[in-house]
Order: structure tokens, then C-alpha cells, then sequence
């Protein structure tokens, strides 16, 4: 019995880590080509979520097929986000490169802020409750005690396109572009490489990623909010930091590690203090190992 | 002709971008579909005017023009009033009499509102300390406003204390946690040390929240005593009328310290730290005093700011302190000009009022606060007023060294 709730937790961790992951990813890829945190990403996260959530809502009243909702919204939900991603690098962060350090960042709060109530008045500020779209898997019954169907859809999904981001990165003629720009962005640029476009590129990819978080998490927790980019956008932050930022693995990592450590204070110890775990995680990595589990300690140059 | 055809094309795509959210509402409860393709238009007309004047603001800043400029002659005329001692003089008597006699001739409602305009303006005037003076972006200052309210809840809960006795100690205890955060952070530098300030404001907040036997948790703490006269008995209206002034007093002493502290020993070795920490170092400023002052220094208006505010509502909670309060002091500091007094003074005066009196924007207010700090942060980083630098004239240096020789 014990060994059975500790599954539980293990997978719910898991579940929940995979998702901090996906968000992750963004941070970590902005944060590795262009040195800004994306502060407005857990926003494009929460607006995938609300994306979806209304597809989703126009498609149920014509009687589609569920699975079939559920891939048209996530589509939607990605291309819209990426959509919001590509005009948010546009608007608040190409005009300030070259800026000081503080001003994009500030740029990003700020970014954060407008876009949270530019959701709150055009949609509600009300919990909205998402249609239940994942489908029910027969073989999944005799583990069903430890992991329902939205966390073995989320696991799966989250690690397929884990795996595709990979691949993308590693042997795509743009992922080494991609890679090149984060190493290097002036010879990047002497190699003729439109740096420009690697870094819209870049938030692309990232928004894209974390609108199919914002689409499982939604369809898991089945209600959004506006205020829901915040946290769980501090939380992707935190395990993108716990694993390196600028690593991809590390983000993934990162995301498992403190999906797990959440699950299992909240199940052995209390959950009230779930986000202070977070936050306090947050802070002493930052503080004493500020380049993560996986990441290479910088030298800082005169 | 290009422009509008480029203006065009982006409200298109901002049309595009924004269908899904802005023009369909969906109620999932009673199953209907709301359409709002009005909002659309509207957006689309907005976004096509915003389209040009971006365009025409860009071109301004790529050719090194500032982008909002008045005409040479009235620039120059300006300037020749500001420099005019004598009417500085006299208008900063009429606003400070302004000030005063303000709670006299309005109603209670403006003067409350004018006592949180008031509270801002410390909070902001603090903040600009540590992010507009030393260069540390800070994005948990609600925090220290957090301990400087629960101070006087907490210590007139369980010990009896009174307003005055709680005054200095919420200050105390604000630049207690400012160096125990301050402390820890000291090698850390700009996003990184951003992010453990937002979190450690997170942190106390939940913890606040948490914690019931000490906070009361989400339900806060009520029924916390307004200061008292001498032992006079004040009616609503004349206690509200006592903080005021007290607030009033509060702002004066803050602008005045600020302003003595600003061409300080301290306050230049801020200002040295906020434009380069490693030069700053180099020329014998110990970087650890001098960071951690800029941590007390700012956290102690807060501490005040959070007694007095407790003491004008009489009831707290964890809600007022969260992260957006935080952002909201940030965006005064920011509209107003890092560094400069007077500017996030009338900065944090305008976003406290606009929303107060224009109704009509007041659901807005949040939106334009964030619209704020993005446009800010491209066309005029440097604020509404920009900090003054102190300017030494060699000539002015000379004659002055020359008449004191002889």
C-alpha cells in the first residue's frame, strides 16, 4: 500500500515535472540565444490554454469527435502561440537589443502584465472549466490506480515532443543555426547566418512548446484562468535554473526534479507550502549553484 | 504610402492574432457562443494609428532625435523657468500649500485617495533607491511594505503596541528582512537577483498567507487601531484628516532625506555602483556596505509606508501585497525616471489618481501600467524627468578655488 502511494506520487511528479519541462524549454532556448528571461512566457503558456479552450468550446457544439477536438485544438493553441510568441519578440524585445540588461527585462515584465489583463477583459477573470477531450484507454486499467489517462497522455506526449525538439536541434540545418547564434551571435552572423530570424525562430519554437503545455495542463487540471501564466511560468523558470538555463536536458531535467520534489512534499509532508518549495528552490539554487545541475560556470569578463 | 501599407498590413496580423480571444466568448456552463467582432474593428483601427506613430517614433530614434521634443524656443524658455529660482521657489510653495490645505476643502472619500496617492509615492520613492539610485532591479518591494503593515497587525494583536511605538519598528523590521535578503544576494546581479527578489516577495507572502497563527492567514488581521492624538478621541473624518497629514509628513521627510542622500558620500556611491559594479569596485567602493545600504535604505520607507498603511485601513491581508503591487511600484519608478525625486513623485501621483478620477479607465489600469513599462523602456528609458547628474563646471570650480585664495 505504502509502495503503491509512492508510485502515485512518483508518477503525478512525473506528470507535473514534464509539463514544467515543455515550459521550460522556452525559457531556456530564449534564455540561451539572447541572455533575457522571457518573463511574458508562462503568459503565452496561459493564453495557449485559453486558445484551445475555445476552439475546443466552438468544435463541441458541432459534434466533432472528442480525439478530434483535442488535436485541432492543440493545433490551433500552437499556432496561435507561436503566432503571440513571433510579435512578442517584435514588439517588446527586437527594439531593445543593445539596450542595458535591465530595460528588456523590464520591457518582459511589463509585456507580462499587459498581456495577463488583455485576457482578463476580453475573457472572464473567472475559473473557466475545459471540456473533458482525452480520450480513455482500455489497456490502461490495471495501472490505473497509479496513473489515470491524462497522465499517461501528458508523459507520452510531452516526451515525444521532447525527443522532436532534440532531433530539431541537433540535426536540422536551422537547429544549427539555431545553435551557432547561441554560441556566437557576431560570428554567427560573419557565417551568414540571419540572426535575426534565429531568434524570432527561437520564440517560435519556445511559444509553440508552451502552448502544448498550457493545452495538457488545461485538459488535466480541466479549468483556466488568466492568472495561471504566473505561476507556472516562476515554476518552468525554477527548473529551468535548478537544471542550467541555456541547457536543453537541463531544462528537462530540472522540470522532473522539481515535479517530483513537489509531489512528494505535498504527499508525505503538506501541500500548503507547495509553492514556497518552488520559490525557495528558486532561490537557493540561484544563490549558491547559480549554473544549475547541468550548466558551465561562466566567467565573468571585465 | 508605404507606411500606411505597412500599418495595414500589421493590423491585419493583429486582427489575426487576437480573433480567437477577443472575438469569441464561450460560456461552457450554458453552452453559448458570444460574438465580439466589434472588438475587433476597434482593435484593428487602434493598432493601424498605433502602427504609424511607431513607425514615426523609430524613425525619430534611429536618427538620434529624442522622439517627444517641443520646439527649440519653448525647450529654452522652459528651461529658463526652471532655472528660475524664484518661481521654483514660489511654485513649490503652492503645491506643498496645495497639499496641505487639501483635506480641509475636499471630501473624506478624496482624501482617502489621496492618502493611498500619498503611500505610493513613499513606496515609489523608496523603491527608487534601490532599482532608480543603485541599479538593483527589486521586484519583491511589496514584501517590505508586507512586513511594515503585519509589524503593527502583529504587534498590537499579541502585544498591545500602539501606532507610534509601531512606526519605527516596522521600519526596523523592513530593513531587518532587506538585509536578510540583501545579504544572501550580494553576488548575484541584474535578472538573476530580479528573479530571487520576486521570490522571496512570493515567499513572504505566502508564507503570510500560511501561516495563521501569527497573520490570521488569508483573512488578515482586523481591527487594527487608527494612531492616536494625544489621547483625543477623533472622529472618522478628523483621523482620516491626522493620517494625512501624517502621510504628508511622511512624503516631506522621505523627498528630504532622498534629496540629501542623493549627492551624499552613500548616494554617489549608489549612483557608481548602479553604472558599473566592477568599476565602482575598482575605485575602492566596498561593493558589499554599499549594496546592502542600498537594501536598508530602500526597504525602510517601505516598512513606514506599511505601518502607516495599516493604520488607514485597519484591516490587512495577504492580497495586498502580491507581485502586481510590486510591478505597480516599479512602474512609477520607471514612468518617472530612475533616480529623479520629482519625477516618480508626479509619476506615482498620475497612476495612483488617473485611474481614481477617470473611471472609465479604471478597469484598464493594470493593462496600461504593463503597456507603460514596455513603451517606456523603448522610447524613453530614461523616464518622464530624467535623473539630474551632478554637473561640476570646471570654470565654476576655478573661480570659486581663485576667490578663495584671495
Amino acid at each position: 500500500m505504502d509502495f503503491q502511494y509512492f508510485l502515485e506520487l512518483f508518477f503525478g511528479g512525473l506528470t507535473r515535472g514534464s509539463i514544467y519541462a515543455l515550459i521550460a524549454l522556452g525559457y531556456t532556448l530564449v534564455y540561451g540565444i539572447i541572455e533575457l528571461i522571457n518573463f511574458a512566457h508562462g503568459e503565452v503558456y496561459m493564453i495557449g490554454a485559453f486558445t484551445a479552450l475555445i476552439v475546443a468550446g466552438l468544435l463541441g457544439f458541432t459534434g466533432f469527435p472528442a480525439a478530434g477536438i483535442l488535436v485541432v485544438a492543440a493545433l490551433a493553441a500552437v499556432i496561435w502561440c507561436a503566432a503571440y510568441g513571433y510579435t512578442l519578440e517584435k514588439v517588446a524585445y527586437k527594439p531593445l537589443r543593445g539596450a542595458p540588461r535591465l530595460s528588456p527585462l523590464i520591457s518582459a515584465i511589463g509585456m507580462s502584465i499587459f498581456l495577463q489583463n488583455y485576457v482578463l477583459l476580453s475573457q472572464t477573470s473567472d475559473f473557466v472549466p475545459f471540456p473533458r477531450l482525452l480520450p480513455e484507454f482500455d489497456f490502461l486499467e490495471y495501472i490505473g490506480y497509479i496513473m489515470g489517462p491524462s497522465d499517461f497522455l501528458i508523459l507520452v506526449t510531452s516526451t515525444c515532443t521532447m525527443v522532436a525538439l532534440t532531433c530539431f536541434i541537433r540535426y536540422t540545418k536551422m537547429g544549427k543555426a539555431m545553435r551557432a547564434t547561441a554560441q556566437n551571435r557576431k560570428m554567427a552572423m560573419l557565417l551568414g547566418i540571419d540572426a535575426d530570424r534565429i531568434i524570432s525562430l527561437t520564440f517560435i519554437v519556445g511559444s509553440a512548446l508552451a502552448a502544448i503545455g498550457g493545452v495538457l495542463i488545461a485538459s488535466h487540471m480541466g479549468q483556466v484562468n488568466f492568472n495561471i501564466g504566473f505561476l507556472a511560468g516562476m515554476k518552468a523558470f525554477t527548473a529551468a535554473v535548478l537544471g542550467g538555463i541555456g541547457s536543453l536536458p537541463g531544462a528537462m531535467l530540472g522540470g522532473m526534479v522539481l515535479g517530483l520534489c513537489e509531489s512528494f512534499t505535498t504527499g508525505y509532508i503538506s501541500g500548503n507550502y507547495e509553492d514556497v518549495l518552488a520559490f525557495g528552490i528558486l532561490i537557493v539554487i540561484l544563490i549558491f549553484r547559480p549554473d544549475g545541475i547541468l550548466g558551465k560556470a561562466k566567467v565573468q569578463k571585465v | 504610402m508605404q507606411r500606411i501599407l505597412k500599418s495595414a498590413l500589421v493590423a491585419l496580423w493583429f486582427m489575426v492574432l487576437t480573433f480567437p480571444l477577443l472575438a469569441i466568448k464561450i460560456n461552457p456552463v450554458s453552452k453559448t457562443v458570444s460574438w465580439h467582432f466589434d472588438r475587433v474593428a476597434m482593435l484593428a483601427v487602434g493598432i493601424f494609428v498605433l502602427a504609424l506613430g511607431w513607425d514615426w517614433c523609430f524613425s525619430r530614434k534611429n536618427r538620434g532625435l529624442p522622439v517627444f521634443s517641443l520646439p527649440q524656443n519653448i525647450t529654452a524658455r522652459m528651461s529658463a523657468i526652471a532655472n528660475n529660482m524664484a518661481l521654483r521657489r514660489a511654485s513649490l510653495f503652492f503645491i506643498v500649500g496645495a497639499l496641505v490645505a487639501m483635506p480641509l476643502t475636499s471630501s473624506l472619500y478624496q482624501t482617502n485617495i489621496m492618502i493611498s496617492a500619498l503611500l505610493y509615492v513613499m513606496l515609489a520613492l523608496g523603491l527608487n533607491i534601490v532599482v532608480g539610485l543603485a541599479g538593483q532591479l527589486v521586484l519583491g518591494y511589496a514584501a517590505f511594505y508586507a512586513v511594515g503593515a503585519y509589524t503593527y497587525g502583529i504587534l498590537f494583536q499579541h502585544f498591545g503596541l500602539g501606532f507610534w511605538a509601531c512606526l519605527p519598528l516596522g521600519g526596523v523590521f523592513a530593513v531587518l528582512f532587506g538585509l536578510g535578503l540583501g545579504f544572501p544576494v550580494l553576488r548575484l546581479r541584474g535578472d538573476y537577483l530580479a528573479i530571487v527578489t520576486l521570490g522571496f516577495g512570493e515567499i513572504v507572502r505566502l508564507s503570510l498567507q500560511n501561516w495563521s497563527d501569527l497573520t490570521g492567514g488569508p483573512a488578515g488581521i482586523a481591527n487594527i487601531p487608527r494612531p492616536g492624538l494625544f489621547g483625543v478621541d477623533l472622529s472618522l473624518e478628523g483621523s482620516t484628516t491626522y493620517i494625512y497629514y501624517l502621510v504628508l509628513a511622511a512624503v516631506f521627510l522621505t523627498v528630504l532625506v532622498i534629496g540629501r542622500l542623493r549627492n551624499s558620500r552613500v548616494g554617489l556611491a549608489l549612483k557608481a555602483l548602479r553604472e558599473d559594479e566592477i568599476a565602482c569596485e575598482a575605485m575602492g567602493i566596498n561593493l558589499m556596505r554599499i549594496k546592502l545600504s542600498a537594501f536598508a535604505l530602500g526597504s525602510c520607507w517601505a516598512g513606514f509606508a506599511g505601518v502607516i498603511f495599516a493604520a488607514k485601513t485597519t484591516f490587512i491581508n495577504p492580497s495586498s501585497f502580491t507581485f502586481m503591487d510590486s510591478c505597480m511600484i516599479l512602474s512609477m519608478v520607471v514612468l518617472g525616471g530612475m533616480g529623479s525625486i520629482s519625477g516618480v513623485a508626479i509619476a506615482a501621483m498620475i497612476l495612483i489618481l488617473a485611474p481614481e478620477y477617470l473611471r472609465a479607465f479604471s478597469e484598464y489600469r493594470m493593462l496600461i501600467f504593463g503597456l507603460i513599462m514596455v513603451l517606456m523602456m523603448i522610447f524613453r528609458p530614461q523616464g518622464l524627468v530624467s535623473g539630474e547628474k551632478l554637473t561640476y563646471r570646471i570654470s565654476a570650480l576655478l573661480a570659486k578655488g581663485k576667490g578663495g585664495a584671495a
